[in-house]
């Protein structure tokens, strides 16, 4: 019964986990953190990807890149929250729906 | 059989809790959900044999996910009474949840035990395991290897980052604290200027 699972399914958890990504970006807006949040499972779909090809075709390089993925993430996470402090001990509240100070 | 149930169980849950995650209005509640889909994304990877991957996706994003959770809770104004009042309200509703993770741990050994999923032709699996080694040695054997280079490269990055993160949320010391060494102006003393001679008569002191 091993064939009902094909890389198809995976990758359509993929996607399906991309767009729910994005949709979070988008329905939260005021939230930075749930922001962050989201753009962690768009690259956990993207890892989601490189882990089901790498398996189907029998080579493990897409397994190093979602390594490299992750060590990109890892380090997104770490500058975002950064960011977020600093604006947290500039305004005192995290809202970010009115976040202009870089506007030209 | 089992790796088709255990592969729809883990995408289903997977996909329910990144709909939890950008639907819940507590971001508390947000990151826990996200803990669960990290979860069951590298019940997912086992399924198809990457181990290493998916115990790296454990240990760096729910580990760097408690994390984010700690300044979540630092951050905002959650009321912790109102927390721990629903701690009762949601006693069953945990222990659920626990049960269901420990029910997805039987599973992914079981599947792992039973030899996993196969994707992809038959041809590149037998490529792939010809070998006879193990996914981590696999791994290894590429990273030290020819890829080398990359893996020199994630290290720069998370210097970069950690030295980033560092730089941006320094204060430097407070005012009025504790002394601090001036290098510069220690090394610019001339003997001239930090000391004088005196001649004292006897029995008079010297007046600085």
């Amino acid at each position: 019964m091993n064939d009902v699972i094909g890389i198809e399914h995976f990758l359509v958890v993929g996607a399906i986990l991309f767009v729910l990504g994005v949709l979070g970006i988008f329905i939260n807006r005021k939230n930075v953190i749930v922001i962050l949040m989201s753009v962690e499972l768009i690259l956990l779909s993207v890892n989601i990807n490189l882990v089901a090809f790498s398996a189907a075709m029998g080579d493990l390089t897409g397994q190093i890149f979602a390594m490299m993925v992750l060590t990109v993430a890892a380090a997104e996470a770490a500058i975002g929250l950064a960011i977020l402090v600093i604006y947290y001990r500039g305004r005192g509240t995290i809202a970010v729906d009115d976040v202009n100070q870089m506007k030209g | 059989m089992i790796q088709a149930l255990a592969f729809y169980l883990f995408a289903g849950i997977v996909i329910a809790s990144a709909v939890m995650v950008i639907l819940s209005r507590n971001p508390v509640h947000s990151v826990l959900w996200l803990i669960l889909a990290f979860f069951n994304a590298a019940g997912l990877m086992v399924i198809v044999g990457a181990e290493f991957i998916a115990m790296l996706l454990v240990i760096v994003y729910v580990g760097a996910v408690a994390v984010l959770f700690l300044f979540v809770v630092m951050m905002l104004d959650i009321d912790f009474a109102e927390m721990r009042a629903g701690l009762v309200k949601n006693f069953p509703i945990g222990i659920a949840m626990a049960l269901i993770l420990l029910a997805e741990l039987g599973l992914a050994l079981g599947v792992y035990g039973a030899g996993g999923l196969q994707l992809g032709d038959a041809a590149a699996n037998d490529a792939a395991q010809r070998l006879g080694e193990s996914n981590i040695e696999a791994i290894g054997r590429l990273l030290y290897g020819p890829y080398i280079i990359l893996f020199e490269i994630a290290g720069i990055i998370l210097l970069v980052a950690m030295i980033g993160a560092i730089v941006l949320t320094h204060r430097g010391p407070k005012p009025g604290g504790r002394a601090r060494q001036d290098i510069g102006k220690q090394i610019s003393r001339r003997p001239d200027e930090a000391t004088v001679m005196k001649q004292p008569t006897v029995g008079e002191g010297v007046e600085l």
